[in-house]
């Protein structure tokens, strides 16, 4: 049987769940200090003064700084995504000097020899501020008479892109739908908090940081404070969890190694879950303006976009790219005529915004999702059969959508069909149609979502002609020691997805070498030198092939040291089950034991190098573009307003397989996030601009006794973009659940003239849409 | 948890807990669970100066059976109550509203005295306590004595206990035969605070309701009766009898629960509005009743 497919339990997880771990927490060094930092209380502020005698007198502080102490030397974050040439890119310093422009902004810092005594003495910093005006809303931010967030204006940057004629389209179609939807502002909840520790390391400086991206944040680091690149090695530990807030080089990171520096000792910061609600980037904020124009049976003629997206503050490393990756999406898996897409940039005094999981096509996807829905009522047909009506049919693949990508293989009617056998979906259309028709107070909605994404980030060429800082390549290196067991080395960097599971069957069944005997080594740029790291959904989809082909270069040398020893030509030598074997004779040497004659290096081929290992890097040809069908059935109770899913079905196609068991786990995962931005989660800001939701009594997150059980299944169109015809799976469920929970909910409430309800859905919301206020 | 600096003191008796919060002043908490206490310490929100451990005091614990009451020890876990056979069989809306309270971790840490003395108007536990009359039993190094429910809880997180006071333990009243029980906790998730929660306690006879004692959670700085609605419950006949039958358009109890948020004044925040919770509680306090006088 071939490891390739099999559901085997992750090797990590024995480690982990058993409290083996190196959280970067957890990393104690002689001498270490402790940073805590002083953040603003102001969101948009002068700094007049700051004195900081009276908490450098504080028993146990070794240092106190403020912004101006590092002004000469902390640079500026870094933004690495330049969306267009006049983008607004403020200075964005690590520790504000003499400007703040969030609640949360860093503005002074105590060094102290525990984390108690570092914390008390913030208190007695003593910092002037003079108010200046919050510039909260981003319509308001762009009229002619709005307060400024910086002097540039409080636009970053417009970016339009086009394809076919969207005017033919919207002139004189039968049928329009408007909307705007809102894309609540998010904050980001990985289980492990963010924490860095900086030390002296020989010449340069050892970062340890909670983080996707060691081989960007090295880059970075690099570049940012000038320490030279190779005196900086960058270290992700165990790292719990990220969904892009980790994707980032963050004022924590900058500040603890210019600390370290100052002071020539290890430091350590580690955010409070009330810390890390303020000052993780947030994700989502966007207001959608998006119109669909239809034919009278439903066919879609254009899809118009006109998006805001909230900035926050600064640009972080991707922050105005995020909405970019949307941008190609609003079509989803429908054909139409002509598409129009607008996207401005706009900053407010809010904590910035950056990636999260998804990244622009959960905000497309849910928008677009949402609107064939309203369409779908608005001509009169079934949502499932209006999709049907418009999407791409699997013998058209593939197919060149109207936003320009090539989406190579899917199968939309599969995964609909599954999903609706799956769901009874008839079944519970005839109980909706009654409990209509009794009037019940609790109403039955079905909700349906038929995505696609794009993933497996991304072809390097592409990401230039995005004006993106960097390529989208994967590193992997595999190694046969000389007693036969594997090392593979790989420049995705995992932080929960279970990378040693997955790349140690994909190397199983390369090199015909058992499971258990191969180990992956990641997540340090001094074992690991290269890499991209873990985002959008591309470990396995790019790292994954470069782990495959590097085995296939490793074998190649095998098949001639192989030959070699049998004295052989090497074209007469195959491999089959971890063996090299002369064809039509019983002659064999199996990789292991070429792994030792190649260490022993006694008698190689002419020219072999001694060693049995290789490198490859992987550029992906395309994207690739998993799809699925999520149905969700909702019972929302029509006088509390408050909504239960009474059953999810998910039916997602992401390719060849190869770990079932942790595909399950990323669709359950993602599922209860995309759920989670439909029913609970809400960064909110007051009228002054302080963030209300900093603690979890605030800002909701579902556990497992708030979610229904799913059904999960899967179709396989294999992608025709990889060797390996895996498509991605991180981001799916996220992706998918939000429109197919919201659309729920309106199906529900549609016989009360309701058509949305703002997400999150709370039960509030839908009482005051059902009593005609605004929802 | 990062606090600010703090005495730890862990008596080994009640006296001695009491001597020790009248040496600490003003400043001291009593540290019970810490399921509230940490939270407020771990952001800061509380200075105490010293915390009084009184978590392991035996003379806290227990559950007892005293006749005409229950006398819960005011260190009994939430656990405790959940599965107890005394309170499940005598007052069972203690039980019933326990088991609503946070989560599993939560409910083996967090205890029945601590988690009412910290006296959250949102806390499920302050209004049962209020609709079944219970009577709180307090020490200090003066003695002993008893506050009604009525009149424990002064208000936000304030209830009527000295500094220099601790809760020894509740008697819940035993209601005897005839009554019906139900706690209606409206939530947005499982371990979140109620926005509105109802414990509700009936007394039926003859399919119509004798008497009705509704305590409401968070509609008020502190936990409130609602009076109105009990009092016009009185003599309301159970209709529908089960549930799905209709009655000919007519519903006497969801019309006598009409008047459910009289007198209240809940909280805005973000999870509702006060027109909201009013909503709720109306809603609320039908399904409890209802439920209630079926159970």
């Amino acid at each position: 049987m071939t490891e390739v497919g099999r559901a085997r339990r992750r090797k990590e997880d024995a480690r982990l769940v058993t409290g083996r771990t190196r959280w970067t927490d957890n990393i104690q060094l002689p001498g270490m200090l402790y940073v805590a930092f002083l953040r603003s209380p102001m969101a948009h502020a002068r700094i007049i003064r700051v004195d900081t005698g009276a908490a450098a007198a504080q028993p146990g502080v070794v240092a106190v700084f403020s912004g101006r102490d590092f002004a000469d030397e902390q640079g500026s974050l870094p933004c690495a995504w330049p969306v267009t040439e006049d983008l607004v890119v403020p200075d964005h310093p690590p520790m504000a000097v003499s400007e703040v422009r969030y609640v949360g902004e860093a503005v002074a810092c105590v060094v102290a020899t525990d984390r108690y005594k570092a914390a008390d003495a913030l208190s007695a910093i003593e910092i002037d501020y003079e108010p200046l005006p919050a510039v909260l809303d981003m319509t308001e931010a762009l009229t002619e008479a709005s307060p400024r967030v910086h002097e540039a204006g409080n636009k970053a940057f417009t970016w339009r892109f086009a394809g076919g004629d969207i005017e033919a389209a919207f002139d004189g179609a039968p049928v329009v739908v408007e909307r705007t939807y809102v894309q609540q502002r998010l904050i980001p909840s990985a289980m492990e908090p963010r924490a860095v520790v900086a030390t002296p390391d020989g010449e340069g400086f050892t970062v340890y940081s909670a983080t996707q991206i060691p081989h960007i944040l090295r880059v970075m680091l690099a570049m940012t404070t000038g320490i030279p690149e190779h005196r900086l090695r960058v270290v992700a530990p165990d790292v719990g969890g990220g969904f892009g807030s980790k994707l980032q080089v963050t004022a924590e990171e900058v500040l603890t190694l210019l600390i370290t520096r100052r002071l020539g000792r290890p430091v350590k910061w580690t955010e409070s879950r009330s810390e890390g609600n303020l000052t993780v980037h947030h994700g989502r904020d966007q207001l959608q303006r998006v119109a669909v124009a239809a034919e009278l049976d439903g066919r879609i003629r254009g899809v118009k976009v006109d998006l805001l997206a909230d900035m926050g503050a600064y640009l972080m490393l991707v922050t105005p790219g995020v909405p970019l990756l949307g941008a190609f999406m609003y079509n989803g898996i429908y054909k139409m005529d002509a598409y129009d897409f607008a996207c401005t940039g706009v900053f407010t005094t809010k904590m910035p915004t950056d990636a999260y999981r998804g990244a622009g096509r959960p905000e497309a996807t849910y928008a677009l999702e949402r609107l064939i829905d309203e369409l779908a009522a608005e001509v009169g047909l079934d949502p499932l059969e209006l999709r049907r009506r418009n999407w791409i049919k699997h013998e058209e693949f593939p197919y060149t959508t109207i936003a320009g990508l090539t989406y190579d293989s899917g199968n939309y009617e599969a995964a609909t069909d599954r999903a609706m056998t799956l769901f009874g979906y008839d079944k519970l259309r005839a109980e909706q149609a009654d409990r209509r028709d009794r009037r019940d107070p609790v109403q039955l909605g079905i909700g349906t979502s038929t995505y696609t994404e794009m993933c497996g980030l991304a072809p390097s060429r592409v990401l230039g002609s995005l004006a993106y800082g960097a390529g989208g390549w994967e590193h992997a290196g595999v190694r046969m020691l000389p007693t036969g067991k594997v090392e593979v080395v790989t420049g995705s960097t995992a932080h929960g997805q279970g990378h040693a599971t997955a790349w140690s069957q994909i190397v199983a069944d390369a090199l015909g070498v058992p499971f258990d005997d191969v180990a992956v080594l990641h997540g340090d740029t001094a074992v690991a030198s290269r890499g991209m790291d873990t985002y959008g959904s591309r470990s396995l989809t790019v790292g994954g092939i470069a782990v495959l082909q590097a085995c296939e270069k490793v074998k190649e040398k095998a098949r001639q040291v192989a030959a070699h020893m049998m004295e052989a030509s090497a074209d007469d030598v195959e491999y089959t089950a971890g063996a090299f074997r002369v064809r039509g004779t019983g002659t064999a040497r199996t990789i292991q034991e070429i792994a030792l004659a190649v260490f022993a290096a006694h008698d190689l081929p002419d020219g072999f190098e001694p060693a049995l290992d290789a490198d490859a890097t992987y550029d992906p040809a395309n994207f690739s573009f998993p799809h699925g069908t999520h149905l969700c059935a909702i019972e929302v109770d029509t006088e509390t307003g408050a909504s239960r899913i009474r059953s999810y079905v998910a039916v997602d196609d992401v390719g060849k397989v190869v770990n079932p068991l942790i595909v399950e786990g990323q669709v359950h995962g993602g599922l209860a996030q995309g759920i989670a931005q439909a029913l609970f989660e809400e960064a909110v800001y007051d009228s002054e601009g302080n963030l209300l939701t900093t603690t979890m009594t605030d800002y909701l997150l579902p556990s497992a006794a708030d979610l229904p059980e799913f059904v999960t299944d899967r179709t396989e169109t294999p992608a025709t973009s990889n060797p390996l015809g895996v498509k991605g799976v991180g981001e799916a469920g996220t992706i998918a659940s939000t429109p197919a929970v919201v659309n729920a909910i309106v199906d529900a409430l549609r016989p009360y003239g309701v058509h949305d309800v703002r997400m999150p859905c709370t039960p509030e919301r839908v009482w005051r849409a059902l009593n005609g206020g605004a929802a | 948890m990062i606090p600010a600096a703090f005495d730890y003191v862990r008596p080994q008796s009640v006296e001695e807990a009491c001597s020790a919060l009248a040496d600490a002043g003003d400043e001291a908490k009593v540290l019970a669970g810490g399921q509230s206490l940490l939270p407020l310490l771990r952001l800061r929100l509380a200075y105490p100066t010293a915390l009084v451990d009184v978590g392991r005091l035996a003379e806290l614990q227990g559950i007892r059976d005293e006749s005409d009451h229950v006398f819960i020890g005011s260190m009994a876990t939430h656990y405790d109550v959940v599965r107890s056979p005394l309170i499940n069989a005598e007052c069972p809306l203690v039980a019933m509203a326990t088991a609503t309270v946070a989560d599993p971790a939560v409910r083996h840490r967090g205890t029945f005295g601590g988690s009412l003395a910290h006296a959250d108007p949102a806390g499920d536990l302050p209004a049962v306590a209020l609709a079944l009359d219970c009577t709180f039993v307090v020490r200090s190094g003066s003695g002993e004595r008893e506050i009604p429910a009525a009149d424990f809880f002064v208000d936000y997180l304030e209830p009527a206990l000295s500094p220099e006071e601790i809760l020894l333990g509740v008697r819940v009243p035993k209601l005897g035969p005839g009554w019906g029980y139900h706690y209606e906790k409206f939530h947005r998730t499982a371990q979140s605070w109620a926005i509105v929660g109802v414990a509700a306690a009936v007394r039926r006879s003859n399919g119509s309701i004798e008497e009705a004692r509704i305590g409401l959670t968070n509609m008020a700085s502190i936990p409130v009766r609602a009076r109105a609605a009990e009092t016009a419950l009185r003599g309301v006949a159970i209709t529908p009898a089960v549930p799905g039958e209709t009655n000919g358009g007519a519903d006497p109890v969801r019309d006598a629960c009409g008047d459910a948020a009289a007198d209240t004044s809940p909280p805005a925040d973000l999870h509702a509005q006060p027109d909201y919770r009013r909503h709720l509680a109306r809603v609320l306090t039908h399904r409890a009743v209802l439920t209630a006088a079926r159970a």
